[in-house]
């Protein structure tokens, strides 16, 4: 039929009535998807990726496919058990699993990996009712959790070179040892989780993310400003501020993980409280608490909080009266 | 005015279509061999029908009225005879009393259609006449415009807007006016401005319709202290709360009306056939209505009388180019779904969008990811996806208390939603489970 003139006076009337779709408006919908959101996040830290495995050649490449692979198989799995929907193909998994590994030391063995991303998965994501309904950010969830389980493996830094070597951080913490220079933080050529090295690398992609609509600029600014004022206040010298903003997971955290759509706040004003929430306690933690980064807990907490926040900057309708 | 930056907070930017029609000139549709009149297309009382089956028509004779204040009188759109008085459905969906009156050919008009001068008319027979000749607003709601226009004392009025704002994508019907009409659109105006006897008086479009802004402006004189206004395009820049909020900053309280904060919006082709009753006595039987879509051979801009039934129309253009999958009264973020093409166009129909079968997909609705889009692109502020959660759990106290009353039914949150989710559509819903609550109590 397609191409022809069609004289609607000549349809059987029974018929036309029986190919007309008939739904309340609106009746057009943009191109927006799930999908194609998860997939900018994907695009937003293939930079990142790339650095890792540059920087730790197969110990990254090794991490980032048991994370994804393992990632898939449990949301498969549980959706499975479950009797839910297979909704493996909008990508949150992958998203989850390429967080998961960006946040282990390049010596994480493999079992250690694919048990974060069982806990990220079915714990933190899953059991609580799947995609948007996890109420902390599922692969720093299973980050903390690892940390708690295995602390030594969790922090068995080791510089690009395979050295074992700390992170600038906790250097800082520590008081001793050298401090790497500046554009060796920026590059990524430092210790620390194969993710966090390079901070420029990271921005590359959280740049992208802003300018495709996916992340409001304003948390990761007001999160890294935040603690930036914060370290300053409590007395951190200003020459080791960079090493704070660029090191400690902070450009990671930021931009790719306090930006979780289901855990954190979706009021305009919830969304600045949640950022202040998160850079004050990642200052607090490194300063006055026994961690040297402090990101991992900072933004757990301020998940949390997020119905709470939610519930307390609800919008003024337009036009209410109070 | 700062032309082009003026808008609201909120609200999205839709694909456009307009370049179906836009450049169309207004063609004169065919007279109907069968007009439906519906005694109720207004808000408002029902009419009843003053003719008897059997009885002869002319065009712009009164047929049907109510000795209500809030309600629309109709009028015959073709001469000829009533055939029958039979229930109907209209294009929003409801079911109605109709006129039938079949064409004789002879296009006679009812010889009490009288012109006059504006210059030497108090603001009561301004208003009278537009009672009489049954304008209601053409935008959509179709609320009788000689109770708008005649606030309670109380309520005193400062601005007067005239909306040709046209945010809906595809409609162009009210850009052809402005372009076509917009002598008749200052004349409607000034009596409008007369009636109400206000000084600020603007009319407002969007700065995706330059020439019709130019239009307008060539046509008024100083002394007629009219501005026109063009308003940032973005949906939902016509309705009229945000309107007022665009061009006065002016926020419409919640539950209120625009006279709450002095003003009175009207819509452009309201202010046309406001004209059209000054200048020639002509009420309100025919309007212009754009057909189009992808799935109309020849999309035009139409000059319709009021209950030509959508088939006619689409007829007139060629037919279907392909086969059409959903045929929609009004625009397609807010019109209504035909199911027939026997519905009849009425005073508040601006546009018939015909969409082939392939542009209309059945979407897989997925879980609400929390982005938060549907929150940035409300016009009122409000958090559809909460207020569409608890909608779909039926919770109604949850959803009032989240302001689903306050929800303009824009539909910019179902648009958006990247999971597909039928935000506008449950919130709709619920808004009738709220009302039919406070009535019981």
């Amino acid at each position: 039929m397609d191409g022809k003139v069609i004289d609607p006076t000549k349809n059987d009337p029974v018929v036309l009535d029986d190919m007309l779709i008939v739904s309340q408006s609106p009746h057009i919908r943009s191109d927006e998807s799930v999908q194609r959101t998860m997939f900018d996040v994907i695009i937003a830290l293939v930079p990142a990726m790339i650095g890792s495995i540059y920087f730790f050649g197969f110990d990254a490449v090794r991490l980032l496919l048991v994370t994804i692979v393992a990632a898939i198989a449990f949301e498969a799995g549980t959706q499975k058990l479950l009797k839910k929907p297979l909704r493996i193909m909008d990508l949150s998994a992958v998203v989850t699993g390429i967080l998961l590994a960006l946040n282990l030391p390049a010596g994480t063995p493999w079992w250690v990996a694919v048990f974060g991303a069982g806990f990220a998965i079915i714990i933190v994501k899953e059991l609580f009712g799947g995609i948007g309904q996890n109420f902390m950010n599922p692969a720093l969830g299973a980050r903390a959790a690892l940390v708690a389980s295995w602390p030594r493996i969790m922090t068995a830094y080791v510089t690009p070179d395979g050295v074992s070597a700390a992170t600038p951080l906790q250097i800082l913490k520590s008081g001793s040892g050298n401090l790497p220079a500046i554009e060796r933080m920026v590059f990524g050529d430092i210790g620390g989780v194969i993710g966090e090295t390079s901070a420029i690398l990271l921005l590359i992609g959280g740049l992208y993310l802003i300018i495709r609509g996916v992340i409001d600029w304003k948390t990761p600014a007001i999160y890294i400003g935040t603690t930036a004022a914060l370290l300053l206040v409590l007395g951190v010298d200003s020459s080791n501020l960079l090493y704070h903003i660029l090191g400690g997971g902070l450009i990671l955290g930021a931009f790719f993980m306090a930006t979780d759509y289901s855990s954190s706040p979706v009021t305009p004003m919830g969304k600045i409280i949640f950022a202040v929430g998160c850079g004050l306690l990642t200052a607090l933690i490194r300063v006055k608490g026994g961690l040297p980064e402090g990101v991992t807990y900072s933004i757990l907490i301020m998940n949390v909080a997020t119905p709470l926040i939610e519930r307390l900057t609800r919008p003024k309708v337009f036009g209410e009266v109070k | 005015m700062n032309q082009g930056k003026l808008t609201f907070k909120g609200g999205v930017h839709v694909p456009e279509y307009k370049e179906l029609t836009e450049k169309k000139s207004i063609e004169v549709a065919e007279s109907p061999q069968f007009a439906y009149i519906p005694l109720h297309q207004h808000i408002g009382a029902p009419c009843d029908p003053i003719v008897n089956v059997g009885d002869r028509v002319k065009i712009g004779q009164k047929i049907g009225e109510s000795g209500a204040f809030v309600s629309g009188s109709v009028h015959a759109s073709i001469a000829g005879t009533v055939k029958e008085i039979k229930m109907m459905f209209t294009p929003t969906g409801t079911k109605t009393k109709c006129i039938v009156i079949e064409n004789d050919g002879t296009d006679e008009m009812d010889d009490s259609l009288k012109a006059k001068d504006l210059e030497t008319l108090t603001g009561e027979e301004i208003l009278a006449i537009i009672k009489e000749a049954g304008i209601t607003g053409m935008g959509g709601a179709s609320f009788p415009a000689h109770v708008k226009f005649a606030p309670p004392k109380d309520k005193p009025i400062d601005t007067v807007i005239i909306n040709g704002a046209e945010c809906e994508p595809y409609l162009t019907a009210d850009h052809r006016v402005m372009l076509e009409y917009a002598e008749l659109i200052v004349v409607g105006t000034k009596a409008i401005k007369k009636a109400l006897n206000v000084e600020n008086v603007y009319i407002a479009t969007e700065n995706n319709k330059m020439d019709a802004v130019e239009a307008l402006k060539a046509v008024i004189k100083p002394e007629d202290k009219i501005e026109v206004v063009a308003l940032k395009t973005k949906y939902p820049q016509g309705d009229e709360k945000r309107v007022i909020n665009a061009i006065t900053g002016r926020e419409v309280p919640s539950g209120g009306l625009p006279m709450d904060v002095g003003c009175v919006v009207s819509n452009i082709s309201t202010a046309k056939a406001i004209g059209d009753a000054v200048v020639s006595g002509k009420p309100l039987y025919e309007r212009v209505v754009t057909v189009t879509g992808r799935g109309i051979a020849e999309p035009k801009n139409l000059l319709v009388r009021m209950g030509t039934p959508i088939g006619d129309l689409i007829k007139q253009c060629g037919g279907f180019s392909k086969k059409p999958g959903k045929i929609i009264s009004g625009g397609p973020m807010m019109g209504f779904a035909q199911f027939n093409l026997e519905a009849p166009i009425i005073k508040g129909s601006g546009g018939l969008l015909i969409f082939p079968e392939e542009e209309v997909k059945e979407e897989v609705v997925l879980p609400c990811i929390k982005c938060g889009k549907c929150l940035q692109v409300c016009p009122v502020r409000l958090q559809p996806l909460y207020i569409s959660a608890y909608a779909l759990k039926n919770n109604v106290e949850k959803a009032e208390g989240y302001n689903a009353m306050d929800c303009v039914e824009c539909g910019a949150c179902s648009f958006i939603c990247p999971a597909k989710r039928p935000l506008a559509e449950s919130i709709k819903n619920i808004k009738k489970e709220i009302i039919a609550k406070r009535k019981k109590s």
